[in-house]
């Protein structure tokens, strides 16, 4: 690449004042498309790389836009007087933003150069060498486990979990980020004591990690569904109630991880 | 490094009680100083104006009927009934007399009256008839400042109607001294005059009114210590009258004499802080740098082992409900402009001291938790940040925000010392600035800075540049030409500039009669003697005896004005995709809108009016149908969907409040059309007048005032508020809303700016929530922005809280410089504070 500022990639949505993505206040760009079709997810337009139109409020929207790094920059660099009183930075979310490793390494680059930290959400759902380019622009990886079944990943998301697991153990021991693991709590896919407590043990058996986040299945993305035209598979699944919640923690940090409800 | 004392405190069964008994009832109007008042001024027409005040204060502080509370520990009511107030008939009256009947049942802030209390002041009000200062000042005014009132151009109706407040006074030398060491002061002083000195009959006259000022406070200390003593010899319940006869000792030292313990320290204070506001009926009498001037007793007591921490802030939660037992009666208009009974004693902690070391000290955390406990709209409770202000003192305050009582306000020595060191304020002084009423920064107790000196709404002037300086058929603006042949963007905005520079000017000149008259009828000599230099010039702070003056002038709609000339700009002369002469008659038809329930409510009664004046009596079903058309709007169809296609375009538009430079950038000059003319101008005091941006409430009842304006603001509805985008429109969060007001140029507001931000409770959450929350503020304040507050409540909360007012008696939100409850703000006002972005976070 001769110049890394002019990689392109695509995003659907930018997002100031972040507080649950990392540490500090933080601006999310969400990438766009993923391999895997998680039923709960809350962002049904970050699944397809494809530019889509969504109805919202009753009006059209073109979800997907191609952006480059310097365009981005700028964006990123409103907020640099809250990133460096908070710790904050910049959150790479999606879509899962391993898929576009063309653009991605590049922004994050950009933004580590200009002494801004940069970490990613992600799904962890790709090829080792993709991750490698990532990793040395990165300073937080919040990587999801979402099970430690891989069928029944394989039955609620699309794809099973062995990759999923050995790059997150590959990530673990490079020793090159922070890495924490994220749990979403899902009800009839994962919101049991015993399935919890596996994930757990799994995200303390990774070198390095010391945190462990639940994060409650909700149903704010209901409504993309229908702008999307698409049906919402959860249906009406209630959400999970403090109580269970609390449970579910306890079990969780019986792996010796801080573990915590929310991001 | 220091380190400082976090722990919380609980709250004692004793500021339970007192709080339930503060809001047992409805406040009620009170005759017995307006009968003192006037029984002594009928006896003292040949005296001075000044002496005549101070003889006034004696009679009254002689003989007004004096209470001790159940549960009190410090003492002094200035009525009978809990949260009441008395009324000052030498500024005003009328109004109250004609509002006799409505006062009690009025949306904003009602007060209970009797048939005997109206009876009483029906008696002494004729007395009144010419002697106000309000007469006086409308003598003053120029004609044409007279008209732009009467059409709601601004609003100086505060100082108009009322005294003028706005001080702090020096609570430190006088709880030091007491009033006996004020009085060898003054002493002094009359001996150091001599008969021949040019200024010696003003002079001697003051100093002898501030000695009659001086006995009068100590008598009346000395009834409580007698009415305690009574109390105390019939208590039988021994840990009451123990508490009765400590409080009659209290009363009897001070604020006579100087205070030894923290406990007399705070005694003395509140008889300071409560004479005031008997002197005079000006609010924002505001306590200033109290974790400062009363550290000293605090930690000596403590140093000593005869204070404990929880006593004192036992202590503090009682002056901090004594606060809130004070009250005022405002007419009907100004109710809805300072919403919420305040009073808007301000009272601040932290910052620098005098010589810029971090002044954040025990008692300051003490503050906290005593709004944390009493979590009452007394004290406008601030708190003032720089570069050195300890994490810790931060992170309590955020946990104060938490509680969703809107209190503290945050604001930024960084910005606001050298604001007031541009207006001629040495550095130690500036260090030593605390807050005044809502948001107004001055040097503590050597400044008359006059601020709140009038509501001057930024978009009429706009309206006069479409109407060529016409307002409901008369000439009340400028002639700035017809706005159809203005050829460029320039050309309008001139004729806009023009037409803000002329209002200014009127504004001035009605400031400045009020000033005079002030000065004239309304001197005070009791709080000008506790404010620098009042003795040493000899009169009184309303006849220019403070060391610093100011007149400070409040203007609001940045943001409406912002979005508005930039979609003329954009629509209109660049785009081309309106003409002109569209967009005036969109605004003249507000946009196919009908009116707002109340607007149409008032217009459908003047038509019902004119109606009759020329003999057409109306039906009930012709005034429904009259009001009917209205609320629908008489606009086509095919003229709606033209206005609506309008609007959509306007919508487009980018808009201040999303971190969009070239916006914000406008916005700062927009502000600076209003700033920059403001500084231009002096008052009689020999003062500077200068800007503050911020509506208080006002935003609201002079938006009902307002046509609709070319940002697609529909007529009647609220202005935007503060230095804040409007509602709605700022569509990227906290921080792209924060980065665009902080372009604004907060420094030569130094009469302040306001900036409200709703946060829901889930963004605090946790530690990590406050953590960022309190960055977050930071953040903007490196910007220099210069003062930030929140209001902490889920929308669902406020909604349930109209629905159910019963339920939320005590439900307290932040609504301009000030908290107020919320279930008592008019429902206009409420549903502006609903509508108030919401910035919450939901990511996961």
């Amino acid at each position: 690449m001769e110049n890394y500022l002019n990689a392109k990639g695509r995003i659907f949505d930018i997002q100031k004042y972040s507080i649950h993505d990392g540490p500090g206040i933080r601006t999310i760009v969400f990438l766009k498309g993923c391999a895997l079709r998680c039923r709960w997810c809350c962002n049904p337009e970050s699944q397809e790389f494809d530019v889509q139109p969504m109805m919202f409020e009753g009006k059209e929207k073109i979800m997907g836009k191609d952006v480059t790094v310097a365009e981005l920059l700028p964006i990123i660099l409103q907020d640099r007087f809250y990133y460096v009183r908070s710790g904050g930075g910049l959150t790479l979310s999606g879509g899962e933003s391993l898929l576009q490793p063309d653009f991605a390494p590049h922004l994050l680059r950009a933004t580590k150069e200009l002494e801004i930290n940069t970490a990613i959400e992600t799904t962890g759902f790709a090829k080792w060498e993709t991750i490698q380019k990532y990793l040395p622009y990165l300073d937080y990886v919040l990587m999801d486990i979402k099970h430690m079944n891989s069928a029944k990943h394989k039955e609620f998301t699309r794809q099973p979990n062995e990759l999923i697991r050995e790059n997150a153990r590959k990530i673990a021991e490079s020793g090159m980020v922070n890495l924490t693991i994220r749990v979403p709590v899902i009800p009839t896919f994962n919101d049991t004591p015993s399935e919890i407590y596996d994930i757990a043990m799994f995200a303390a058996s990774l070198p390095g990690v010391e945190h462990l986040h639940l994060l409650p299945y909700h149903r704010l993305g209901q409504g993309k569904y229908e702008g999307l035209g698409r049906e919402y598979l959860m249906g009406d699944l209630p959400l999970i109630p403090n109580d269970h919640m609390q449970l579910l923690l306890e079990n969780a940090k019986k792996s010796g991880l801080k573990c915590q409800i929310g991001g | 490094m220091r380190t400082f004392n976090t722990e919380d405190i609980p709250r004692t069964e004793r500021i339970d009680k007192l709080l339930d008994d503060l809001f047992a009832k409805m406040p009620e109007i009170e005759a017995d100083r307006a009968v003192l008042l006037t029984e002594s001024y009928r006896q003292t027409e040949d005296l001075p104006n000044v002496k005549r005040r101070a003889m006034a204060f004696e009679h009254i502080l002689e003989n007004i009927p004096i209470t001790i509370r159940d549960n009190e520990l410090i003492v002094g009511s200035a009525t009978k009934a809990p949260r009441s107030c008395q009324v000052f008939p030498e500024y005003s009256y009328e109004w109250l007399e004609a509002e006799f009947d409505t006062v009690e049942t009025r949306e904003a802030d009602p007060f209970h009256i009797s048939e005997e209390t109206k009876r009483a002041l029906r008696e002494v009000y004729p007395y009144w008839k010419g002697k106000t200062t309000s007469e006086l000042a409308t003598a003053y005014m120029a004609p044409e400042a007279r008209l732009a009132i009467e059409h709601n151009m601004f609003t100086p109706g505060n100082y108009f109607y009322n005294g003028v407040g706005h001080v702090t006074v020096d609570y430190g030398k006088v709880v030091q001294i007491g009033f006996k060491g004020y009085m060898e002061i003054l002493e002094n002083e009359l001996n150091k005059a001599n008969v021949y000195d040019s200024d010696y009959s003003k002079r001697h006259e003051f100093l002898e009114s501030c000695l009659i000022s001086c006995r009068a406070a100590i008598n009346y200390a000395r009834r409580y210590a007698n009415l305690a003593y009574e109390k105390a010899q019939k208590c039988t319940d021994p840990t009451r009258k123990q508490e009765l006869m400590q409080i009659a000792k209290n009363c009897a030292k001070v604020p006579e004499n100087g205070a030894d313990t923290f406990y007399e320290a705070c005694q003395s204070f509140w008889f300071v802080q409560m004479l005031i506001q008997m002197e005079a009926s000006g609010h924002s009498i505001s306590p200033g740098r109290f974790d400062q001037y009363m550290y000293p007793y605090y930690k000596a007591d403590i140093e000593k082992g005869i204070l404990t921490r929880e006593f004192a802030q036992e202590l503090l939660d009682c002056i901090w409900i004594k606060l809130n037992d004070l009250n005022k009666v405002r007419d009907a208009a100004s109710a809805e402009g300072f919403a919420g009974y305040s009073l808007f004693q301000n009272l601040c902690a932290g910052g620098q001291t005098r010589d810029g070391l971090d002044a954040t000290n025990d008692l300051s955390f003490l503050c906290i938790q005593a709004s944390m406990h009493t979590r009452l709209p007394a004290p406008s409770f601030s708190v003032r940040i720089w570069n050195g202000t300890p994490n810790e003192f931060m992170i309590k305050c955020a946990e104060l925000t938490r509680t969703g009582v809107g209190l503290p306000a945050y604001y930024n020595d960084e910005v606001i010392i050298p604001a007031l060191m541009s207006r001629g304020v040495t550095l130690e002084d500036a260090r030593d600035y605390n807050i005044i009423g809502c948001v107004e920064p001055q040097a503590s107790h050597k400044t008359d800075g006059w601020h709140d000196a009038a509501f001057f709404n930024m978009c009429r002037p706009l309206e006069l540049v479409f109407s060529n300086g016409v307002d409901k058929g008369v000439q009340v603006g400028l002639k700035t030409g017809d706005v159809l042949q203005m050829k460029t963007f320039d050309e309008f905005y001139d004729a806009y500039k023009a037409q803000m520079k002329y209002m200014i000017q009127l504004m001035v000149n009605a400031d400045n009669a009020i000033d005079v008259a002030h000065g004239e009828r309304g001197q005070l000599p009791f709080v000008s003697m506790m404010i620098d230099d009042c003795i040493a010039r000899g009169k009184t702070i309303q006849e220019g005896g403070a060391h610093y003056n100011f007149t400070g002038p409040q203007g609001f709609g940045i943001a409406n004005m912002t979005d508005a000339l930039n979609a003329i700009r954009t629509l209109v002369f660049d785009k081309k995709l309106v003409s002109m002469a569209e967009f005036k008659d969109a605004l003249l038809h507000n946009y196919g809108r009908g009116l707002t329930p109340k607007a149409a409510k008032n217009a459908t009664a003047e038509v019902v009016k004119n109606l009759a004046d020329m003999g057409k009596p109306v039906t009930k079903a012709q005034i429904e149908e009259i009001c009917r058309m209205f609320l629908a709007g008489t606009s086509s169809k095919e003229d709606v969907a033209r206005y609506d296609k309008l609007l959509e375009m306007i919508d487009e538009l980018p808009k201040y409040g999303n971190d969009i430079e070239e916006v914000d950038l406008f916005a700062r000059d927009v502000a600076y059309v209003y700033t920059r003319e403001v500084e231009k101008y002096y008052n009689p005091r020999g003062g500077q007048f200068h800007a503050g941006l911020y509506p208080v409430s006002a935003n609201v009842p002079l938006g009902e005032q307002t046509g609709a304006t070319p940002d697609g603001r529909l007529a009647n509805t609220p202005i935007a508020d503060g230095v804040g985008p409007r509602s709605g429109s700022d569509r990227l969060g906290p921080t792209a809303a924060a980065n665009s007001v902080a372009k604004l140029d907060h420094g030569i507001a130094s009469n302040g700016t306001l900036y409200n931000q709703k946060f829901h409770p889930s963004a605090l959450s946790g530690i990590e929530g406050l953590k960022n929350f309190v960055s977050y503020i930071r953040a903007y304040f490196d910007q220099k922005g210069m003062h930030m507050q929140f209001n902490v409540v889920s929308k669902e909360t406020l909604l349930d809280a109209q629905k159910h007012p019963e339920n939320y008696k005590s439900l307290v939100v932040r609504v301009a410089g000030y908290s107020a409850l919320f279930t008592t703000l008019s429902r206009s006002l409420q549903d502006d504070i609903i509508a108030r972005t919401e910035q919450a976070n939901f990511v996961d």
